[in-house]
């Protein structure tokens, strides 16, 4: 099927992208499969000693990598973690994440796009994550990004898409893919994301926290296919209002 | 005395910092290292000799949304 | 007889890029109207937001069918985006020199009529007389002429017109960014450019001499209008100089696409229909039609559904009153498109076209009122 994702160039046939917080890492794998993903977040911390496992020995090969800047509270940490997590060697991605604010975890607009300007110039594949504000969205198309990626609701909430009419303004007026990140609880509502228009959906929480983490992968993978095939095929819509008694086209004369 | 991740490691100052990389059991395949605010490429682990004002930075990936 | 290359740019012009006009040419020679079906309307029409392709299938022959579906979806769009308001405004004619040389106008610079400016007196005057009408709101205009009408005298209409207006519109020959910025600074509020016809060999024949030959630089002006500073930009194909819904389509998708570019700017529709004039009757509107005159129009109502959209003079009292309810928001009144005709001075310069609704200001004034309709001078003040 020609329908692929792009982002910053790479092409994906996969619009699931899975966060990699929360699970035993055994379970990533599995997640990772049933989920069909082809991209997934991860965070950089400071490393453990002592020959503890690493993440990256679980993760399928040729899966993109997708570091997050999740603890940067501006955009210059937001920028220097974005480098070292190049410096690992996980190729150009990056998702900005600048949140300074601990309850709520609301990503800061401004500095979100301050980094994205000082990524994009140096080259990485910015995939910056917001609140769906269309002048922030379209200052960050502006900066440089590959895509936008409006939070639904706030991080790990499960609340769905409290946010659902500011990100199809988003869908209508932005060109780049808009990736709904953040709050999506169930497969439902993964699926009503796609069949809105979006490009992509991120979830983590949804999946790490069910109690059967590889079948809701699947679950996911399968409601995201069939939202986007909806909106593919057109949903035909439910007309209203019926005409009008009299005609508003009586005055012509032709 | 250096510091490395934040804390105080005295029995670091005066050793290279690739053998110091592998005596801590770091993977240096899944490593990075900012070296005094800098990124430190890989090539230089076996020229850099820790010296006891130096602030390190090691870093891995983990699991994160 | 060679004539200029219609696509180079002469010297003094401001070449700001090509980006807008590429897509522009690129999405109307990619746009066949016949191959649209009445699926395609249909679809258009249940959508909530009408893209560039269901944009097509409105114009396109497949739609005239659906004509009352299609002016109840205006009727909807106009009311959520500007209510009752009807805006009222009138042209005035400040000189018809000029150098131009295009086949359909009255002002051609081959067509022997009677030439005039205003100095700025007699523009005063003319302002004064339509200011006392109770407008607010005037468009300056005037042929293309950089000897007759050069930059500064415009300037000086546009300082005048701020005494007595609190909207100044220009509709004048395209010029580059900074002399935009000089008369945004003399005061003019809205700059409208109407691109004829988008199809750019057709342009090439009916545009014989003259500055207005080079295509480019008149398409790229409302963009450096922008860049100027002005608040808004109009638009306009004249309909039947060539396939009317394609040059429909481009205008529309030209205002789409500055709009997406410069989100602050206001964004104006006009949808003029070719009329007789004094120098060839034998012009007429060959497809355009009022039922199609009426599809371009609601057409652009739901393709730009915040866009102003302006019903000229060059159409009937019966048009205009009803195409106010269902799409247009915008109606000139107590027109006079001679030169120096508002005031007492005698008839001093010919006309551009004939109009073919001569009421006065309280008489549009009224209609509106009784149509249920609040007319509305003005929407803007100046701290």
């Amino acid at each position: 099927m020609d329908d692929k994702l792009i982002l910053g160039g790479h092409e994906f046939t996969s619009r699931f992208i899975l966060g990699s917080g929360k699970y035993s890492l055994d379970l990533i794998k599995a997640a990772v499969e049933n989920a069909g993903a082809q991209i997934i977040t991860l965070a950089l911390r400071r490393a453990n000693s002592g020959g503890a496992a690493n993440i990256l020995d679980y993760i399928p090969e040729g899966v993109t990598l997708l570091p997050n800047t999740s603890g940067a509270r501006n955009a210059e940490e937001a920028v220097r973690i974005a480098r070292l997590s190049r410096e690992l060697g996980c190729g150009d991605f990056v998702k900005i994440e600048v949140i300074r604010d601990s309850k709520y975890l609301l990503p800061d607009n401004y500095e979100t796009i301050k980094a994205t300007e000082i990524l994009a110039k140096e080259g990485f594949v910015v995939l910056p994550y917001m609140y769906p504000d269309l002048n922030a969205a379209r200052d960050l198309v502006n900066a440089g990004a590959a895509a936008v990626m409006p939070l639904a609701a706030p991080i790990g909430t499960n609340r769905g898409l409290c946010t659902r009419d500011f990100i199809k303004i988003l869908i209508d007026e932005i060109d780049l893919p808009i990736i709904v990140d953040a709050g999506i609880g169930k497969p439902s509502q993964a699926c009503e994301v796609m069949e809105m228009g979006a490009a992509a959906v991120m979830a983590n929480t949804a999946i790490a926290t069910a109690g059967n983490i590889p079948a809701m992968a699947e679950a996911f993978r399968k409601a995201i296919e069939a939202g986007r095939t909806a909106y593919l095929a057109k949903t035909g819509r439910v007309r209203e209002t019926a005409s009008a008694s009299s005609p508003l086209t009586g005055f012509l004369h032709d | 005395m250096a510091i490395i991740c934040g804390k105080s490691v005295p029995e670091a100052d005066g050793k290279k910092l690739s053998e110091y990389i592998v005596s801590a059991g770091y993977n240096a395949g899944r490593i990075a290292v900012e070296y005094n605010g800098e990124i430190l490429p890989k090539a230089d682990y076996d020229k850099t000799v820790i010296a006891s004002s130096d602030d390190i930075e090691i870093v891995e990936f983990m699991g994160g949304g | 007889m060679s004539r200029i290359n219609h696509m180079q740019y002469l010297e003094g012009m401001e070449n700001i890029g090509s980006e807008i006009q590429d897509k522009v040419i690129t999405a109307m020679n990619g746009y066949d109207p016949e191959k649209f079906t009445a699926a395609d309307v249909r679809n258009a029409l249940d959508s909530d937001i009408c893209t560039p392709e269901n944009y097509m299938a409105l114009l396109s022959p497949a739609a005239e069918p659906f004509l009352e579906e299609m002016a109840e979806k205006a009727m909807k769009e106009r009311m959520k985006h500007f209510g009752n308001s009807v805006y009222m405004f009138t042209p005035l004619y400040i000189a018809n020199y000029c150098e131009n040389q295009c086949v359909y106008c009255g002002f051609n610079c081959k067509n022997k009529i009677k030439r005039a400016r205003l100095n700025a007196e007699e523009i005063e005057k003319e302002m004064q007389a339509i200011s006392a009408s109770g407008l607010q709101e005037i468009l300056i205009l005037t042929g293309e002429s950089r000897k007759y009408s050069d930059v500064e005298y415009i300037g000086e209409a546009c300082k005048i017109a701020s005494k007595y207006f609190r909207v100044v519109g220009l509709e004048v020959y395209p010029m580059n960014s900074d002399e935009y910025k000089y008369l945004r600074e003399c005061g003019a509020d809205f700059v409208t450019v109407f691109q004829e016809t988008y199809n750019s060999d057709k342009y090439e024949q009916l545009h014989l001499g003259g500055h207005k030959r080079i295509f480019p630089y008149r398409i790229n002006a409302q963009e450096r209008a922008i860049m100027g500073g002005m608040r808004g930009v109009g638009f306009a194909a004249l309909l039947g100089l060539d396939d009317f819904r394609k040059d429909a389509f481009a205008a529309g998708y030209h205002a789409h696409l500055i709009q997406k570019k410069h989100p602050h700017a206001e964004i104006a529709m006009s949808c003029p229909r070719l009329r007789p004039t004094k120098a060839d009757e034998t012009i007429n509107p060959r497809d355009v039609g009022e039922r199609q005159l009426l599809q371009v129009i609601c057409a652009y109502r739901i393709f730009l559904p915040y866009a102003s959209i302006t019903i000229s003079t060059r159409e009937c009292e019966r048009f205009r009153n009803n195409v106010i309810k269902l799409a247009a928001t915008k109606i000139s009144a107590g027109v006079n498109v001679g030169i120096g005709e508002h005031s007492d001075s005698a008839d001093k310069g010919d006309e551009q076209f004939e109009i073919s609704d001569p009421r006065t200001v309280s008489e549009v004034y009224k209609a509106i009122e009784e149509m249920g309709l609040q007319p509305v001078m003005h929407d803007y003040i100046y701290v």
